[in-house]
């Protein structure tokens, strides 16, 4: 039953025949669980929340920072520093109290995933690394839960509703994750902020809908969004009967964790994936420097890059041209590469130890570590 | 016979292949699959892309082995983790 005082705050729903008070009061009993509080998770929660749903679960286990500001709309100035899902939390229950809002401030594995989303009616992915979604759906399709996906990178986004007791799942679409590295996370290669709050708004949109059982959900549909075209296209999809996990014959049987071929921000040091041993921090560089050393830097980061900051005697060859540059390199000098924060660095110091270049070495934390330990007129990005 | 083939590319394979449509032909009969392998020999910066790629044909999700028809549209979108 909802109180008269639910019953003046949903208003606006009563008032639609295909909510009224049957709807509102399946929201009032819905629960929710919502993987990641970031740019999709802010505004699907959020709306989510004034729409009366009844339980909401949060799972993150990051830390507000400056960053996220210009597109994770429910943490504020107020709350940098603070846990994500107690920022987020806050927010939540100012906007309405009557939410119960349960909160999970931990990496979601395999190893609790499962005792998170028990109890929810369905998950909504709003992760930001593949690993992360492979588990999401893995685990969606074996407790029977719709997994309402979605993603996005710089202008581009993607919607749909996997639920493989109707239709395809996510591993139908994309049986593996693609090699580590060739997919760049927003954390390197950006986004536009308000392009989460587009695909994180329908996401709750479907959410809703599969609540009340009204319209037509994305199942068997991918939505595909482009801001700058401001495009929708639709792919109708098919089940994969050769789906490692809702095929005829699974393979899959059990929750995997993909942490060591993907990489989970925050989780996998960036410098693991080169090594170490190839590692040189900011200050043993400005040592070197200091001691009248001048290895070569390199710089991996893309052009307009620059303009935010720089080193002055850096080459710069972007990533995805230095296959093809080698030549422009002397693989007996000593070489430091460099990006933003050390990801797309390692990468072009695998690719250049594999070409030969022994000592090469990767700078650790990047040009923003740079900033912070050696030289403070650098901004950091 | 050939089969003459517009590929649409979006997100980032539009950067790799350096622009948002391609044409191709390819020998009647042909699957995703040779398309693919023809895409990364037309475009080689988008050969580590392709095998995660998702083929759409005439708006319809494509498995490897399906023949493509005559003249159809492909779109081609690369897996997105961003959230």
């Amino acid at each position: 039953m909802l109180s008269r005082e639910e019953i003046l705050r949903y208003s606006r729903h009563l008032l639609i025949p295909e909510v009224g008070l049957q709807g509102q009061q399946k929201l009032k009993s819905a629960a929710i669980l919502i993987v990641g509080t970031g740019g999709l998770g802010s505004p699907a929660a959020l709306y989510l929340a004034a729409a009366g749903v009844g339980r909401l679960g949060l799972v993150d286990f990051d830390v507000v920072d400056q960053t996220n500001l210009q597109r994770q709309i429910i943490h504020g100035a107020s709350t940098v520093g603070k846990l994500k899902v107690e920022s987020a939390r806050q927010r939540l229950l100012d906007l309405n109290a009557g939410v119960q809002v349960t909160i999970y401030n931990e990496p979601f594995t395999s190893q609790n995933a499962r005792r998170i989303a028990e109890g929810y009616d369905l998950i909504i992915d709003g992760s930001d690394n593949f690993p992360t979604r492979y588990l999401t759906n893995d685990l969606c399709v074996l407790t029977g839960k719709p997994n309402v996906y979605g993603s996005i990178f710089r202008f581009d986004g993607q919607v749909s509703v996997f639920d493989a007791r109707c239709g395809p799942c996510y591993r139908c679409l994309f049986p593996e994750p693609p090699p580590p590295g060739l997919v760049p996370s927003c954390a390197e290669g950006g986004v536009l902020g308000i392009l989460p709050g587009t695909i994180g708004t329908l996401q709750a949109t479907e959410a809703l809908k599969l609540i009340l059982g009204i319209g037509e959900p994305l199942i068997g549909k991918l939505l595909l969004y482009n801001a700058l075209d401001m495009s929708f296209d639709f792919v109708r999809l098919k089940k994969n009967p050769k789906c490692k996990i809702c095929g005829d014959q699974p393979e899959i049987t059990d929750l995997v964790d993909y942490f060591e071929f993907c990489g989970v921000p925050g989780l996998v040091h960036d410098a693991e994936l080169a090594g170490a041993d190839w590692d040189i921090t900011p200050a043993e560089l400005a040592n070197l420097i200091k001691d009248g050393a001048s290895p070569c830097l390199l710089d991996v980061r893309e052009p307009h890059e620059l303009e935010i900051s720089a080193l002055a005697e850096a080459k710069l060859i972007p990533l995805g041209q230095l296959a093809g540059r080698l030549a422009e390199l002397d693989s007996a000098q000593d070489l430091v590469v460099f990006c933003k924060g050390g990801t797309r660095s390692a990468r072009a110091l695998e690719l250049l130890r594999s070409a030969g270049f022994r000592k090469a070495r990767n700078l650790r934390g990047g040009i923003n570590a740079w900033a912070k330990e050696i030289d403070p007129n650098l901004p950091i990005y | 016979m050939s089969n003459h083939l517009t590929v649409l590319f979006f997100a980032t394979l539009k950067d790799r292949a350096g622009g948002r449509q391609a044409s191709i032909d390819l020998a009647a009969g042909a699957t995703v699959r040779d398309l693919r392998a023809a895409l990364g020999r037309q475009f080689p910066a988008l050969t580590p892309l392709l095998p995660s790629a998702l083929v759409a044909v005439n708006r319809q999700y494509a498995f490897d082995d399906d023949v493509l028809p005559p003249q159809a549209e492909v779109a081609l979108f690369p897996p997105v983790s961003g959230g």
